[in-house]
């Protein structure tokens, strides 16, 4: 799912502080998970810039509302009746959905509540760990399941690098090298050859915005062209 | 010969090779490089320059590489990953080359976060095995990576790094065989203070046959005080220093560790010397260069050939 994590309440008032009417959008899917943006959180941070607000006297009123999500229009269109009542829209969505909602209302500055951090997995409650770039060209298969993009800090395709230190990352102790990881798999499945092939430099397709529309499926514009 | 350079010339000559190193100054005073320069001077077949060495920003390794060949001696021009990507690293690379640059290391470079600009983006567009194939492309093809024509191709020596003593040591050697198929013409390697390691790994590389593929040169940098060895001991990432070197250096007068130091180094020298597989040596004499002509001279490695 994707991460993110909720920004400093200093940060938060100073990107609010000349609005006084404003809506907090929470989303109900990958920020609500991992406790950045859900329900529970937006009502918290309400209640603490509307204490904050108080004690500077400049009183805010901060409405509420969490939607499944808001990477999707569908959604989105809740919203559509009530958003002109208010000055400004702090959304708790990851990056794509503050954008998104940006998009739908051009006439209202959005604000983001959270930093997006990436594309993570569940350690525990509260503990998320990145393993994926989205990088469009995955080796995984020749890796042993580990991504060289990701785990690596160097993002090396042919590690590991001189810098391995004891099954560690040279930039942390507590990092594992991925390298080493790679190389410990790989060998219990006998698949080593695997990593003897040298990887060619790549050919990067995160260097652009990209649209993905899967085999059978147009662009809306290009269906009603046609 | 691949390459004009000299370097390649002393390898393929059959002489024992010993190359040094020299690290940029963090300003612009061509006098700190060619004062450094000096003392290398005819003790060496070629100077690494090192490129943004521990990730800290100083003079670029193509600049001090021209410094050195005014002052009439071979650079072994370092290049990162970290800090270009592969436009920047093939226009330096042609543009070194025209000022007279032969021979080239190609390294992934310290992570950025132990330098001097920790929250820089790290490029690593391609990484140190990519690149050693993308300058053997430049020089036995002609051609960019991109596959367009180069005029007039860059004919250069092309080095790389080996860690012998990072683990898991059972790949060490394999990267090595896979920097050789990469297209590699000689390895430095890390600095060596575990030598029965070291011989390990250098007797599976010539039980593959890789040591009759590339000419490797062993690293050594003398201890300069018992600080560093502890420092290095402790802190450097991928560095083996064994508890008797550490002891060695206590065993003796303080005022005489520095000189226990090189008497290591030479003795490691003296048998690397008549190891098979070994082609020569690399000594990273680090911020201590005015001691290479003493270390040259202890080690017997004086006259350098002149080819």
């Amino acid at each position: 799912m994707i991460v993110a994590k909720r920004k400093p309440l200093e940060e938060l008032k100073n990107q609010l502080k000349d609005y006084k009417k404003v809506l907090n959008v929470g989303c109900g899917t990958c920020v609500a998970v991992c406790l950045a943006g859900g329900e529970k959180e937006v009502a918290v941070l309400n209640a603490e810039l509307d204490m904050a607000r108080k004690m500077d006297n400049n009183p805010i009123e901060i409405d509420a509302v969490t939607l499944e999500r808001q990477c999707d229009r569908e959604y989105l269109a809740e919203l559509d009746a009530i958003a002109k009542n208010y000055e400004a829209i702090l959304s708790m969505a990851c990056g794509v959905g503050v954008q998104f909602l940006a998009e739908r209302f051009p006439e209202i500055p959005v604000f983001p509540a959270v930093d997006t951090s990436g594309l993570a997995v569940n350690q525990d409650v509260g503990w998320y760990e990145e393993r994926c770039r989205s990088c469009e060209s995955c080796v995984l298969g020749q890796t042993g399941g580990i991504c060289p993009v990701t785990m690596c800090a160097k993002g090396l395709y042919n590690g590991p690098c001189g810098g391995t230190n004891q099954g560690s990352c040279e930039i942390h102790m507590d990092q594992p090298c991925a390298w080493y990881m790679i190389y410990e798999r790989l060998e219990k499945q006998g698949r080593l050859d695997c990593i003897h092939e040298f990887i060619p430099a790549q050919d990067w397709k995160n260097q652009v915005p990209r649209t993905l529309v899967q085999p059978g499926y147009k662009k809306v514009e290009e269906t009603e062209a046609s | 010969m691949k390459s004009d350079s000299n370097l390649e010339k002393v390898l393929t000559g059959g002489h024992f090779a010993f190359t040094g190193e020299l690290g940029p100054p963090r300003g612009t005073d061509a006098k700190e490089v060619i004062e450094k320069a000096a003392h290398l001077k005819g003790m060496v077949d070629a100077v690494n320059i090192t490129d943004n060495q521990t990730a800290v920003v100083r003079m670029s390794s193509w600049a001090a590489s021209l410094l050195l060949i005014q002052e009439g001696l071979e650079p072994n021009f370092q290049m990162v990953c970290r800090d270009r990507n592969r436009l920047a690293m093939q226009s330096d690379i042609l543009g070194a080359y025209a000022h007279g640059v032969r021979n080239m290391l190609c390294l992934s470079g310290d992570h950025q976060q132990f330098g001097d600009h920790p929250t820089a983006q790290g490029v690593f567009d391609i990484d140190s095995m990519q690149l050693i194939s993308m300058v053997k492309t430049m020089r036995d093809e002609g051609k960019f990576l991109s596959g367009t024509e180069i005029e007039g191709p860059p004919k250069l020596f092309i080095g790389a790094a080996a860690n012998p003593f990072a683990q898991p040591y059972e790949w060490r050697v394999h990267r090595l065989a896979k920097k050789i198929n990469a297209g590699v013409d000689f390895i430095q390697t890390q600095c060596i203070y575990n030598m029965e390691r070291f011989r390990e790994w250098i007797k599976q590389a010539n039980d593959m046959g890789l040591t009759e593929k590339v000419y490797i040169l062993a690293g050594v940098t003398p201890m300069k005080s018992l600080g560093m060895a502890r420092y290095m001991k402790a802190k450097v990432p991928g560095m083996d220093v064994p508890d008797e070197i550490i002891k060695r250096l206590q065993g003796v007068d303080k005022k005489e560790v520095a000189q226990e130091g090189i008497k290591i180094a030479c003795e490691q020298i003296e048998e690397f010397k008549e190891m098979k597989g070994v082609a020569g040596v690399h000594l990273m004499a680090i911020e201590w260069e005015h001691k290479v002509p003493e270390i040259a001279e202890k080690a017997g490695v004086l006259p350098r050939p002149t080819i």
